[in-house]
């Protein structure tokens, strides 16, 4: 048999092996997270988990409800401010913006990728935490979800930015033209032609912005209060929910973990598996959303 | 020619950054009259063609001098956009939008501020019928528009162009994608247009030309490569006997 022949039967064993490789390990450590977290699941019950709002490990009392609640509401601040930031930068990017002006946009963007998210936790502590104390609130003391939103808002744009980008630079450019040649304007393309045909892309770039959020650790510690309290509005306004202090899922687990034993470090490692499912559930629905528009 | 004009250019030059693709072109273009642009390929005949929808401004470095003008008015004193909406284009390969058969008809006029659902639906149907395609496809009209055939495409693309109210249809080799069924289906649609607009037309084939045009105008490269206009006049004349050496040569096949 020619050489040819066996290095790409080779060539498909090695990519087959690697591939094989990532789905194990993440089989493995979903495996081992369950498998942390079995007892919890088995003592406390998946109602009290999930539905419980007192988190009290001293008094054995698991209830994960308000970090989902945390988790969420954070999540959800992040994305009202930084999807349309985020957008509006990827249509500069792809769209408006000549190439001298993208030449130093698009490295800034980048950059915002690369600071390590302790940094995005100090300037939060330092910058943005006695800037939103100074709301006049009564029990508003700058640490909690609306900080922890705008830093993670400024997290999650680059990666949003960036996917998107490309999506829309993925359009082929046919469609640009057969817009314009209808004497729309640029605009009117981008709203009605191009960004509809970069749908799926956005899409993957919101999901991959909210896994990135739901994930997120350090920053999070560090402006959203971390105390265990439901998020509630602090005055007669709904919108000082946003006010409240919060807990987040992650942030659960990395506080309390180095002292935990026993049945608390179980229901912490059932804290890890609920947070992987909720970062399942919103990759799904996404993907459920794109097929229904789509098809 | 006694014919009324209805696009006039003016020792027109284009450059796409240094290289010169168009030489000192002067031309003008009868109104209700279908004019076939033919010769080789890379003599400019899409840069000509873009040219009278200002299209070639998109592209960065491209440079312009002489005068074109549609009913006596230089449209490059026009607004782009406005200018586009009298001067539509149906280019060589389908584009439909990925979108619904009805909302790529209706993207035009809805663009354009009309939202009122019945006149959407009237100019919806009067252009899909105008391109010969309402028969096919008035039955699901919120199809997608990729899956149709290449030629139904094409003629979708076509109505598309049409619900604007276009005054001019620009073409740029329509069916060359196109087996020879959709091919004549498109010729005849065009013959059926050109009571209502004014109709440029590039093409590489020769017999469509001849078949389908009333003027021709043909191009050829010089040394440089800089596209120019070698002879113009209606196409039974220009067809029959070429008043140039190298047009005579080009439509004989003996070249290009
Ligand atoms: N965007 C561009 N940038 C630079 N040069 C270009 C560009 N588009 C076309 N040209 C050049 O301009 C000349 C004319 O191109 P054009 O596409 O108008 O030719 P054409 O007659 O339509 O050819 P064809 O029959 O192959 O479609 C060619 O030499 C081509 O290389
Ligand atoms: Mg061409």
């Amino acid at each position: 048999m020619p050489v040819r022949y066996i290095v790409d039967r080779v060539a498909k064993y090695v990519l087959l092996f690697s591939a094989l490789l990532s789905i194990l390990i993440v089989f493995l450590i979903g495996l081992f997270t369950l498998r942390e977290g079995e007892p919890a699941f088995r003592q406390i019950g998946l109602e009290h988990l999930l539905g419980g709002t007192v988190w009290r490990p001293e008094q054995d009392s698991f209830g994960l409800l308000a970090m989902i609640i945390g988790s969420v509401l954070v999540t959800f601040g992040a994305l009202a401010l930084g999807l349309p930031l985020a957008l509006g930068c990827a249509i500069l990017l792809a769209e408006v913006a000549p190439d001298n002006v993208r030449a130093v946009i698009r490295p800034a963007v980048e950059l915002l990728a690369g600071i390590p998210s302790v940094i995005y936790g100090l300037f939060g502590m330092v910058v943005l935490v006695p800037l939103i104390r100074g709301i006049d609130v009564p029990g508003n003391t700058g640490f909690g979800l609306l900080s922890a939103s705008v830093v993670l808002a400024v997290m999650i744009l680059p990666t949003i930015t960036n996917i998107a980008e490309d999506a829309i630079r993925a359009v082929p450019r046919e469609y640009k033209e057969g817009a314009l040649a209808l004497g729309v304007t640029h605009w009117q393309a981008i709203v009605g032609v191009i960004l509809p045909a970069a749908r799926s892309g956005i899409v993957a770039a919101v999901i991959l912005g909210v896994g990135r959020a739901l994930g997120e650790t350090m920053a999070m510690i560090m402006v959203i209060g971390n105390s265990v309290v439901f998020p509630h509005p602090l005055t007669a306004n709904p919108l000082t929910i946003f006010l409240s202090q919060a807990r987040t899922l992650t942030g659960n687990i990395a506080v309390e973990i180095n002292y935990a034993t026993g049945l608390h470090e179980s229901a912490l490692f059932a804290t890890g598996v609920v947070l992987f499912v909720l970062v399942m559930l919103v990759n799904s629905s996404a993907r459920l959303l794109m097929r229904a528009r789509t098809g | 020619m006694q014919l009324p004009v209805k696009l006039e250019v003016r020792n027109y030059h284009l450059f796409y950054g240094n290289f010169r693709a168009l030489k000192d072109v002067t031309i003008c273009i009868p109104r209700n009259q279908i004019t076939a642009i033919i010769g080789p390929s890379g003599c400019g005949k899409s840069t000509f063609l873009r040219t009278f929808n200002r299209m070639n401004e998109l592209i960065p470095g491209v440079r312009v001098q002489g005068q074109v003008l549609m009913d006596g008015q230089d449209i490059f004193a026009m607004d782009p956009v406005e200018l586009r909406q009298r001067v539509g284009m149906v280019f060589q390969r389908p584009n439909p939008f990925p979108k619904s058969i009805y909302d790529n008809v209706a993207y035009g006029p809805r663009a354009h501020g009309i939202r009122d659902r019945r006149r959407l639906d009237e100019i919806v149907e009067r252009s899909l019928r105008d391109a010969a395609l309402w028969d096919e496809v008035k039955d699901d009209l919120n199809k997608s528009a990729l899956a149709l055939s290449g030629g139904q495409q094409q003629r979708l693309c076509i109505a598309r162009a049409l619900a604007v109210q276009p005054e001019v249809i620009l073409m740029d080799e329509p069916a060359s994608a196109l087996d020879p069924i959709a091919t004549l289906r498109i010729e005849e649609l065009i013959q059926t247009l050109k009571q209502r607009y004014t109709i440029v037309i590039v093409t590489h084939n020769m017999q469509q030309a001849a078949r389908a045009s009333d003027f021709t105008a043909f191009f050829m490269m010089d040394e440089q490569r800089a596209g120019l206009l070698v002879e113009y006049g209606p196409t039974r004349d220009l067809f029959t006997r070429p008043s140039d050496k190298r047009t005579e040569d080009y439509i004989t096949g003996r070249f290009g």
